[in-house]
């Protein structure tokens, strides 16, 4: 039976390709607002393009913020994409101080300007950068990298990256110019991804087709 | 470390691909979505698509093009021309459209720039700036493909751009625009030294020669590349390996450990 994949529709953001790249990958995309669904959807996707308090404020003003967190607890694959990821953290102090989701322990706040040697690059990260191991003793087997070579190309646009209290939840980074910006959060069956798998060609059409595997 | 982006740049007239000289002498090239694709599984980083008389006659048509483009090219796709109200945007945001680029509309009415990235987000805007040069390390602001004057300064508005909330700016020279004589490397310098988001130089390719020296000589973040692409000057692959060689891009590494064919999909 093909499977069914609910993508959280509030509003913001580019739903349509992500639906797209899913019914690319085998599996049928239907798109929700509604507090039910979201709660008993088999497989969820958070996608997000824009603001944190915009996003926030959708998913208030929907009413489905009890049901992300009732579905993250239920142990089943959770992604989330970009603001999507960085929603499931505690907060972000994108235009003023936001709480988020609070599922993962840490805050977003924007992407430093300058490296340790001083160096300056420009914000937002745009473009393609390779995932790379979060820490030596980390390994990608039996996760939803499983498949996907060390230093695959991804594509990311973003201004604000996650800060986590635990480094248990980061399963891959990439480096911006001396920075480490997590690229891949993990607790259990719940996943973020900072770039985009949607945009992110062959590579990121892989990453959902294991996500679909989960 | 360069990590510059290849962009492929598609001006749209209504159904049709066209390309023309200083943004004027339009000719029909062919099915932008047919070349979107192409360039997607040649290894581009980005795809831009311009309505170029969207403008004019204040109208939007590439609801259509964008709809169909993002069935089978899953990287960034950038849509402009003639978007003029949060309401426009939105809409192309929800035909598959990534970003969004601004020109007239914005040369109007600033405050759209600033409404655009609290509302998607700074990351979603780019300012698109056409400019013309009319004196010595000066430009000026135009819109509507070269044929209205603003008055702006370039580099004043890039950087008054920015500061409302805009995450790029695609800077084409009309000078250059279709010559295949190079970019405006001082343009490009300038801009890319007063602002601190990324810029992304459009106009004058011709070579690979080019690509390398507004890469050498500026901080610029971006290329697109569009007639040297449309008639097959030059290949993606081509390009990218001189500017991987020189270190200016970093390579693109496509699943070094699974080699991964679409038909395995529905498996």
């Amino acid at each position: 039976m093909t499977k069914k994949i609910t993508i959280v529709d509030y509003g913001l953001g580019n739903m349509l390709s992500i639906g797209l790249a899913v019914k690319h990958c085998g599996a049928d995309a239907v798109f929700s607002n509604s507090p039910a669904e979201i709660k008993n959807a088999s497989y969820l996707i958070l996608p997000g393009v824009g603001a944190f308090s915009a996003g926030m404020a959708q998913l208030n003003s929907l009413g489905i913020v009890d049901s992300l967190l009732e579905y993250a607890e239920m142990e089943r694959p959770f992604l989330g994409i970009c603001l999507g990821m960085q929603m499931l953290l505690e907060s972000s102090n994108e235009f003023g101080h936001n709480a988020g989701l609070g599922i993962i322990p840490g805050k977003v706040e924007i992407i430093p300007t300058i490296n340790n040697n001083h160096d300056f690059h420009k914000i937002p990260h745009i473009g393609w950068n390779n995932l790379i191991l979060s820490s030596d003793k980390n390994t990608w087997s039996g996760t939803l990298l499983q498949n996907i070579g060390v230093g695959s190309s991804v594509y990311f646009l973003h201004s604000y990256l996650t800060i986590l209290k635990n480094e248990k939840h980061c399963l891959a980074n990439c480096d911006y110019n001396g920075i480490k910006i997590p690229a891949v959060l993990r607790r259990g069956l719940l996943y973020g991804c900072q770039f985009h798998p949607e945009k992110s060609g062959k590579v990121g059409l892989k990453i959902i087709h294991e996500f679909l595997k989960l | 470390m360069k990590n510059a982006r290849l962009i492929a740049r598609l001006d749209i007239k209504g159904p049709n691909l066209i390309k023309g000289i200083h943004l004027e002498g339009l000719r029909v090239v062919g099915d932008p979505h047919q070349f979107a694709l192409k360039y997607y599984d040649a290894g581009i980083d980005e795809i831009i698509y311009l309505d170029i008389v969207a403008s004019l006659y204040q109208r939007n048509k590439l609801s259509d093009i964008i709809e169909k483009t993002v069935q089978d090219v899953f990287i960034p796709i950038t849509v402009g021309g003639g978007l003029r109200t949060i309401d426009d945007i939105k809409h192309v945001l929800r035909c598959g459209a990534d970003k969004v680029a601004i020109n007239t509309a914005a040369t109007k009415r600033p405050e759209l720039i600033q409404e655009v990235a609290k509302k998607f987000g700074s990351q979603c805007i780019v300012l698109s700036i056409e400019a013309k040069r009319n004196g010595p390390d000066k430009w000026e602001v135009y819109t509507d493909n070269g044929r209205e004057h603003t008055g702006l300064d370039v580099i004043e508005w890039a950087k008054y751009g920015a500061s409302l909330g805009a995450g790029e700016i695609l800077l084409t020279s009309i000078d250059k625009e279709g010559t295949r004589k190079g970019f405006d490397i001082e343009l490009v310098t300038q801009v890319t030294t007063a602002v601190s988001i990324p810029v992304i130089a459009s106009g004058g390719m011709g070579s690979i020669e080019d690509l390398i020296s507004v890469i050498e000589t500026s901080k610029v973040d971006a290329v697109a590349m569009a007639d040297v692409l449309h008639y097959n000057r030059l290949s993606i692959q081509e390009i990218r390996k001189a500017a991987e060689s020189r270190g200016f891009c970093r390579p693109r590494i496509s699943l070094q450990k699974t080699q991964y064919d679409e038909k395995n999909y529905h498996s």
